[in-house]
């Protein structure tokens, strides 16, 4: 491998480790806090996955260069993640982020279908191990989907609500990477053009059955993974403090 | 010099935190055992990927490996193949019930097939039981209610 490749490899690792973090965190606030103790207990362990599966990439991104899981989770400034905004947004009310992580479990999926077929053989194997994880995840939210969307009034308007304020900020998933197009010219990672469609044949076919409506295209959302929201800065003080008050620390 | 057979044997004494009473061979964890001389490297898989009770286990099967004056020890964790509900014994499936935990369906790879099964109660093997949430008090685990002994149970979920 050329050392740009691997620069361009680690980089579009730890995005993904980063979208996994992120995510992970902001369900985590539900613990203790979620409509129903089903749901508190579901949201922490989905949360624990997501944590699981950061690990993995954050791993994979260790051996390409030979940082520390807890040095790039604690001790990195909020500019410096590449995590989308989509998944550092507030966790808002529990249709809002039940919405989201709906989003990220199909894409999860559908990127995880994918990777099996990898070049590179260590996302290939993480991609076998994820892949029927998030089939309980997709299970379980779409489930969820269904249930609030063909609800009570209030319950399919906080979900529709929840549908559009998230689709501006959905796509920047399915954003390349600068250079990418060596990792998917290489047959690392799959096209994003592909996940985008794969993922919005399914989204389509399950608002549709929830009796929601697919909001409008959105234009492309503006600036790359490098660009957060105040909400970043917010979470990560919160999730570093600890670590960064005590550096080494065990607990 | 360490046999082989030692390290197997004193691997059965690790047990999973979470479900203390079956050991990680007879779960499937460890995957392999290669000794040279007195060096010894146990190769471990992980259950579900985000289990939080990996690192507890490493530890200990390093500890037990060193017990039996090995050195140097090496745990290596493989994510491939992954892990699978498949691997668990017969036996294990048959302490999980008696632990009060119903044991995961059987699914020869074809996991989905496994979510719509009705799922015996491990007390009664009553199939008259209904499914109140798929995740449950650790990653690998989800709540039933059985119908005949009016209680609830939980199930080991297949992997």
């Amino acid at each position: 491998m050329s050392p740009e490749m691997q620069q361009v490899l680690a980089e579009k690792l730890l995005s993904m480790a980063d979208d996994e973090l992120v995510l992970a965190h902001r369900n985590s606030e539900w613990t203790g806090h979620a409509p129903i103790l089903e749901e508190d207990i579901a949201f922490t362990n989905i949360a624990l996955d997501e944590m699981g599966h950061a690990r993995i990439w954050y791993g994979l991104h260790q051996e390409l260069t030979g940082i520390d899981p807890d040095e790039a989770i604690y001790f990195r400034e909020p500019r410096a993640y590449r995590n989308a905004r989509l998944l550092e947004l507030p966790r808002g009310d529990w249709a809002f982020s039940l919405v989201r992580q709906y989003f990220f479990d199909v894409f999860e999926m559908v990127r995880a279908e994918r990777l099996l077929e990898s070049a590179y053989r260590p996302l290939a194997e993480a991609a076998a191990k994820i892949r029927p994880e998030e089939l309980y995840h997709y299970r379980h939210t779409h489930t969820w989907l269904q249930r609030l969307g063909l609800g009570t009034d209030e319950s399919s308007r906080r979900t529709q609500s929840a549908v559009d304020a998230l689709w501006p900020h959905v796509f920047q998933l399915f954003e390349p990477l600068p250079g990418e197009e060596v990792l998917v010219n290489a047959g690392f990672v799959p096209e994003s053009i592909a996940l985008e469609t794969a993922w919005k044949k399914i989204i389509q076919e399950a608002l549709a059955g929830a009796g929601l409506h697919m909001p409008a295209q959105p234009a492309a959302s503006p600036g790359g993974r490098t660009e957060h929201t105040a909400h970043l800065a917010d979470l990560l003080a919160e999730m570093q403090g600890v670590a960064r008050a005590n550096p080494g620390a065990e607990w | 010099m360490i046999a082989e057979e030692q390290v197997w044997q004193a691997l059965e004494e690790v047990k999973d935190p979470e479900i203390p009473v079956v050991s990680v061979v007879e779960m499937g964890i460890v995957r392999a055992v290669a000794v040279e001389g007195k060096a010894v490297t146990v190769t471990m898989t992980p259950t579900f990927s985000g289990c939080p009770a990996l690192d507890v286990m490493e530890r200990e099967i390093e500890r037990v490996v060193r017990a039996l004056g090995a050195a140097p020890v090496t745990v290596e964790t493989v994510l491939y193949p992954p892990w699978s509900t498949e691997w668990i014994s017969e036996t294990a499936r048959q302490k999980l019930k008696q632990f009060g935990l119903a044991p995961p369906p059987r699914h020869e790879g074809h996991l989905p097939v496994t979510f719509y099964e009705p799922v015996p109660c491990p007390r009664c093997d009553s199939k008259n039981t209904v499914v109140r949430n798929t995740f449950g008090s650790t990653l690998c685990r989800a709540i039933y209610f059985c119908n005949e002994c009016v209680e609830p149970f939980e199930q080991f979920k297949a992997l």
